[in-house]
């Protein structure tokens, strides 16, 4: 695809898509602007580090998020995630490209414009929470509507709402230093939702968190999501996390983007070693739906078997599937599509194990 | 100057690193003592052959032409005042201070003619001192104020103690609306603002007081006007250097999440910043109302009201009992507010908390305010309750605490004197005679060297900075004797804290009783002990080194202490486990461990002994205090005291900043 | 515990209220003085304000506090006392804040930026007070009584050893003063090639501590010092002779070899001050008395222990007579 093709596509997709990014730079380091358009930029970072001095945070980012998505964005650690993240409100100052939020152009937005926007339509949930240790918990939900000017008993009135929706019923006057690290997190998701806005961000807001707590967590959010239907764009470094929560994913390396897809085109088909390192680990039919593991139907398959949708799980379809005789039949709409055999389901159920042990 | 820094928790310690750009990264096996032993070994050897010339040696009240032109800056000055219009504009702001503080002392400590007595006498006055600190920070506080109000009058100087908190709260409030924006530009602002800040901030504080006690009652005037200017421009750095500190360490992750949430600038300044850094600013505002105290006592010199001036004239008389207990009232002052503030800090935070039950607070505080207002009007309405009768106590005191000091030095001259002049031989003359009678090319060479090795290339521009302008200034070979007494100081000062803070730090009782000692230490004004000092020492160099030790032995034992304390019990444990005696737990634990605390003690008590010049001045230690002292008291020599001044401040920043980059390089933080 | 603590700042507070409401009870109040002092105020003189500058000497404040007590209770002027150095005291005659130097010593260089012959004219010198300064070299009275011919300089050498100290560098060590003063030590040392290094000791504290210190103690000690001085009646320091004094043997200040001059000590007060007239002016300008009136009010002060205004008070009214030449 050449770029003016992608562009386009961008163009034309942007007017349904909640958030856009076009190509989209962020280099740190003294005259970084100078550094885009010069064959500088072609460098790996480790080289553009050497001969100038400078970081390239992001390179070149495009993508988009449609309405009540959730967008993962995933890599190592210093792959450029939360960069990439705070350059979408400009927490950062993105060094190059475009940003637009609901069809508003983040990059160019004057001072007033850009809080009208974090005020009203984005709000982002922080790894280290982010709270301020002087305001009671209610306080510190309601502090996005207090700086819109809001009156302290209707602010307070609506914060409280979010406080049960978060789960922290009885907790709205204790002090940040009084709750654990999870109810902390549970003050920051609150805060995020109490000015209604229309995306999310979050910067790896569980890594703090014991596993257990973070399960939690993560539930809390696909409940919210279920019920808020909000567009969120989460960035996490924990993989499972990622196929968990996202209808897509985004994996970086480097400031670049490696992938972009559903989380069983990215565990089914990594397009190289970066990405397939990062999946080997995953119980692949906890991701992968029939589609992966499906194949061309014959004639002679017996159109006995149960019909299940393309879409469908492996490990969901797993016992239907093996404690039919028949193997069980694909179909996309109307159509078959594909069959799936108890040898295919085995295959990668077993795989997984043996990669476990 | 005053303990205005805080002190940064010890650091664990890092492993000696090869210098990363000193010269132990050529020759990484040589260590960096043997360097600095080669460096003195070599100058002394050139010493030997070179010694007594180019020592630039100024006689008594010979001037350079840079000296002679800043004194004649300063005649053109006062010549002109009548209508330069700079002159108009301070002096008319220094009138307006003056009224400010005289309608204070005639409602609180003077008589309000044609009443025989101020608007409020001495009962009201005190009694709503203790119901302020009964509402700000509990009744502990309340009886710390009361007994303190009723010791200022009891003791005969309550006109002169209300004066002096009048001097410092006026200077303090100033300070506050002055610094706290200068605060918020040094906490928000980019890197150059805080360099320059910083390095005008350390000007400030090394700058002798008699240095710009002139300069400023030429610009304001004398008596209050003067003295709350003075006392401003001595107590303005700690509050914009430690809010300021706190304000640019508010958590980083906070002032995302809240700009992520859409404030403006005000709103994250007045809302996040502000509240977040509040303890720090407390500490700042602290340390603020301290070094006022300590400076409103000297701006006695320039007729400035309160207990500076009673201890001013004992000076005079060599009244040591006279002296004394103005002297110790001022300690009570500052204990007073430097634990009200505090304990202010913590109540309101405990408030915040609702930690507290507001509502018995309220009725506690309604009902107390009951008698407040009947004292309030007694105070105004009968002489008795407006006037404390002396009841002569004063005298009793003055008279023990000098049958006291002539008893002490009659049996311990001897043997101060025989300390004296051994430390005068073994070290304070050899060191001087190397310092002061190298050529200037020599000693400053050796300087640079010693500079490199131990800071690395980070302390050597600001090194050629300072060396250059002590050349400039014309007071090369003052310099030099005024540096070995601050270094002599220093190893006194170091040997007191690594013994005291050791001791402090492994037993709780002695840290119970040295503390007040200690902070009695750094609070009562020089004059006070200097008399006695000098009975014991006569008026020489040592005496100076003392009045310096005794001034900055506290500051690098508290430091010691802490940070000896703060090594983690852990370790200590690990060390016990192994078998070690009490002496190798110190030696090879505790003392290592605690590093960091141990160069910080050594930089700040450095600079302390350094500020104490000018009072070695005035008992005889010559060099440059002697030529600040000079300068003060005799106008034509005003140009060589301004060079004076601004030479101490030069060293002082030259040491500074070399212990600073020795600190970064050894990985111990730096000392600011 | 609440209700305890309520119900005992409760009584705490009345009784206190109590207490304070039942020792009013008695005696005069406030307000009958401040009438007395209104009518007092309407009866006083034409004196106006007096700003009296007060250096840090023991002499200096006593004639200081005599001419202003005379002032405040004689004329019914407003005396304001200041604590000043000289140099301070100066500056403030163009200001209005300062309006009396009463014992001036001698200052060239502040008389030229200060006097209308050559500097702006804000001070002018209101004549002698009486008292003459006498400066010179002193040793304390021990080692005049013990080596009577320490007192000629030619002898000063033979003992120069005994005279060094850890600051002195091996010479015998000669104790400069207070910076204050005009010194011309250094010279008359090297002039009459006396093998002694002069070591300042930077305040008049510090000099009159060694000088105690050495009378006490029997150690040598030979410094700078003046009369009338309260130090006198203490220890009674022996003047050591130098060449005599002749004019214009220091107008060379490198090449003095001989003693210092006797000084007039004289009044300086401020133009627009003076101009204005007044009894206080009348005062300043008559007031005139010897060392030894000054030294005796010293006495009261730095020996007796008491108050500046008390020790005016007592000598006052012990010479009126003298006061009443002042006045006339
Ligand atoms: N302010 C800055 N100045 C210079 N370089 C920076 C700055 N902030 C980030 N970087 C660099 O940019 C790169 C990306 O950092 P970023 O914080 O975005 O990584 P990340 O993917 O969020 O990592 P992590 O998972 O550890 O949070 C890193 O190499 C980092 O060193
Ligand atoms: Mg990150």
């Amino acid at each position: 695809m050449s770029v003016a093709t992608e562009k386009e596509t961008a163009a034309a997709t942007s007017a349904e898509s909640a958030l856009s990014v076009r190509n989209l730079w962020k280099i740190f380091g003294p005259r970084a602007d100078r550094i885009i358009g010069t064959p500088d930029a072609q460098l790996s970072r480790a080289e553009l580090k050497a001969k100038t001095g400078c970081v390239a945070g992001v390179k070149d980012v495009s993508f988009e998020v449609a309405p009540g998505e959730v967008f993962v964005v995933m890599g190592l650690s210093g792959s450029g995630k939360s960069t990439l993240v705070r350059c979408l409100t400009r927490l950062i100052e993105p060094t190059a490209g475009s940003v637009l939020i609901d069809g508003i152009d983040v990059t160019t937005a004057s001072d007033a414009q850009l809080r009208d926007l974090r005020r009203n339509r984005v709000s982002m949930v922080f790894q280290h929470f982010g709270l301020l240790p002087h305001r009671q918990v209610i306080d510190n939900i309601a502090y996005g509507l207090e700086i819109r000017g809001m009156k302290k008993k209707e602010r307070r009135a609506k914060a409280e709402e979010v406080v049960s929706l978060v789960g922290l019923d009885g907790f709205s006057h204790s002090y940040p230093d009084q709750l654990s690290g999870g109810m902390q997190q549970r003050v920051g998701l609150a805060r995020a939702l109490a000015g209604d806005p229309s995306i999310l961000l979050f910067d790896e807001p569980f890594s703090a968190l014991d596993p257990l707590i973070r399960r939690d967590m993560q539930n809390e959010v696909i409940r919210l999501h279920r019920d808020l239907r909000k567009t969120m764009v989460f960035i996490t470094h924990d993989l499972q996390e990622a196929l968990k929560l996202g209808d897509r994913i985004l994996i970086m390396r480097d400031g670049e983007i490696v992938q972009i897809g559903r989380p069983d085109e990215v565990v089914g088909a990594p397009v190289d070693d970066y990405v397939r390192d990062f999946v080997s680990e995953v119980p692949r039919s906890h991701v992968l739906t029939l589609k992966w593991v499906m194949r061309e139907p014959r004639p002679d398959d017996s159109m006995d078997g149960p019909v299940m949708s393309c879409d469908t799980i492996v490990r969901q379809a797993a016992k239907a599937a093996l404690a039919s005789e028949h193997p069980v039949r694909v179909v996309e709409g109307d159509r078959v599509i594909g069959i799936v055999d108890d040898d295919a389901i085995l295959r990668v159920v077993v795989a997984e194990e043996e990669a476990h042990q | 100057m005053s303990a205005t820094l805080t002190p940064p928790a010890a650091a664990p310690p890092t492993p000696d690193q090869p210098g990363r750009d000193g010269p132990g990264r050529s020759i990484a096996s040589i260590p960096r003592w043997a360097w600095a032993l080669g460096v003195v070994v070599l100058w002394v050897g050139i010493w030997a052959l070179t010694k007594g010339t180019d020592t630039l040696a100024l006689a008594g009240r010979e001037h350079t032409d840079v000296q002679t032109s800043l004194g004649r800056f300063r005649d053109d000055v006062l010549a002109g005042r009548a209508d330069n219009p700079v002159i108009q504009l301070t002096y008319d702001l220094g009138a307006w201070f003056t009224s400010v503080v005289d309608w204070l002392q005639r409602m609180l400590s003077v008589p309000d003619f044609p009443r025989p007595v101020p608007q409020v006498g001495w009962l009201g006055v005190t009694a709503v001192a203790t119901w302020v600190g009964l509402a700000v920070a509990g009744w502990r506080i309340a009886v710390l104020v009361a007994a303190s109000f009723v010791s200022f009058g009891v003791f005969g100087y309550w006109s002169e103690a209300i004066d002096l908190l009048i001097v410092t709260f006026v200077a303090v409030g100033v300070s506050v609306l002055i610094g706290m924006p200068l605060a918020v530009l040094v906490g928000t602002g980019n890197r150059a603002v805080n360099a320059v800040t910083n390095t005008v901030l350390d000007i400030f504080q090394t700058m002798p007081t008699f240095v710009y006690l002139l300069p400023i009652v030429l610009f304001f005037g004398i008596g209050a006007a003067g003295a709350v200017v003075c006392t401003l421009v001595y107590a303005l750095p700690p509050i914009i250097r430690i809010a300021g500190h706190g304000i640019r360490n508010v958590s980083t992750t906070t002032i995302e999440a809240t700009d992520s949430a859409g404030q403006t600038w005000w709103q994250r300044l007045t809302k996040v910043q502000l509240p977040m850094a509040r303890k720090t600013i407390v500490v700042g505002l602290n340390q603020t109302i301290m070094a006022a105290l300590s400076m409103a006592t000297i701006a006695s010199y320039v007729d400035g009201p309160g207990l500076g001036q009673p201890v001013l004239d004992a000076l005079v008389k060599n009244d040591v009992g006279g002296a004394f207990v103005p002297g110790a009232l001022i300690v009570v002052m500052a204990v007073m507010l430097d634990r009200s503030t505090t304990a202010a800090s913590e109540y309101s935070e405990m408030a915040a908390r609702g930690g507290l039950d507001l509502r018995l607070r309220r009725i506690v505080l309604a009902a107390a305010a009951v008698p407040v207002l009947v004292a309030l009007h007694l105070s105004r309405t009968y002489p008795w309750a407006a006037e404390l009768d002396d009841p002569g106590w004063t005298p009793k005191v003055a008279d023990a605490v000098d049958g006291f000091f002539e008893w002490f030095t009659d049996t311990f001259r001897d043997a101060t004197q025989a300390f004296k002049d051994l430390v005068s031989a073994v070290l304070l003359n050899p060191l001087q005679s190397l310092l002061s009678e190298s050529p200037w090319w020599l000693a400053g060479g050796a300087i640079l060297a010693l500079a490199f090795v131990v800071g690395g290339l980070r302390a050597v521009a600001p090194t050629v900075v300072c060396l250059g302008g002590l050349l400039y200034f014309g007071l090369w070979h003052d310099a030099m004797v005024t540096l070995n007494m601050t270094l002599v100081g220093t190893v006194l000062v170091m040997l007191l804290a690594v013994v005291l803070g050791v001791a402090m730090a492994r037993s709780r009782a002695v840290d119970v009783v040295l503390r007040p000692t200690l902070d009695a230490g750094q609070t009562i004004p020089p004059f006070v002990y200097l008399i006695p000092v000098l009975a014991l020492f006569g008026p020489t160099r040592f005496t100076a080194i003392v009045a310096g030790v005794v001034y900055a032995a506290p500051v690098a034992i508290k430091l010691v202490a802490d940070g000896v304390r703060a090594v983690s019990p852990s370790t200590i444990e690990a060390g016990r486990s192994t078998g070690s005696t009490r002496w190798q737990e110190i030696v090879k634990v505790q003392l290592p461990m605690a590093r960091a605390s141990l160069v910080l003690a050594a930089n700040q008590g450095l600079l302390y002994v350094l500020a104490m010049a000018v009072i070695g001045g005035l008992v005889g230690a010559g060099a440059l205090g002697y030529d600040v002292v000079l300068g003060f008291a005799r106008s034509e020599e005003w140009g060589k005291g301004a060079a004076a001044g601004i030479s101490i401040v030069l060293l002082g920043i030259m040491v500074d900043r070399i212990a600073r980059a020795a600190a970064h390089r050894s990985g111990a933080p730096a000392a600011r | 515990m609440r209700h305890i603590s309520w119900r005992a700042t409760g009584l705490t507070s009345v009784a206190a209220s109590a207490t304070l409401l039942l020792a009013a009870c008695g005696g005069g109040t406030i307000d009958d003085e401040t009438k007395a002092n209104e009518s007092k105020a309407g009866g006083a003189g034409e004196c106006g304000e007096i700003n009296m500058a007060v250096n840090p000497w023991v002499g200096y404040e006593a004639s200081a506090y005599v001419v202003g007590r005379v002032a405040s209770e004689q004329l019914g002027c407003k005396v304001n006392y200041k604590n000043l150095k000289e140099d301070v005291s100066w500056q403030g005659f163009g200001t209005g804040e300062v309006d009396v130097v009463i014992e001036d010593w001698g200052h060239p260089d502040l008389e030229k930026k200060f006097f209308a012959e050559e500097g702006d004219g804000s001070a002018m010198d209101a004549g002698p007070n009486g008292n003459v300064g006498i400066i010179g070299w002193y040793v304390p009275p021990w080692l005049a009584e013990e080596h009577p011919d320490i007192l000629e300089h030619e002898n000063l050498n033979k003992y120069a050893e005994q005279f060094a100290t850890s600051e002195s560098g091996g010479k015998g060590q000669f104790l400069g003063a207070d910076p204050s003063y005009v010194q011309f030590d250094e010279a008359i040392i090297s002039n009459l090639g006396l093998d002694f290094k002069v070591v300042f000791s930077g305040s008049e504290a510090a000099t009159i501590t060694a000088f105690q210190q050495a009378e006490k103690n029997k150690e040598f000690l030979i410094g700078y010092f003046y009369e009338p001085q309260w130090l006198f009646a203490e220890v009674p320091l022996e003047k050591v002779a130098l060449p005599p004094y002749e004019d214009g043997c220091q107008d060379d200040p490198a090449k003095v070899a001989c003693d210092y001059p006797e000084t007039d000590l004289k009044k300086i007060v401020s133009t627009s001050w003076e101009e204005e007239g007044g009894s206080g002016v009348d005062l300043v300008k008559g007031f005139t008395w010897t060392n030894d009136d000054q030294n005796q009010v010293a006495k009261y002060i730095s020996e007796d222990g008491m108050k500046p205004e008390d020790a005016a008070d007592k000598w006052i009214a012990d010479n009126q007579d003298k006061v009443d030449a002042w006045l006339e």
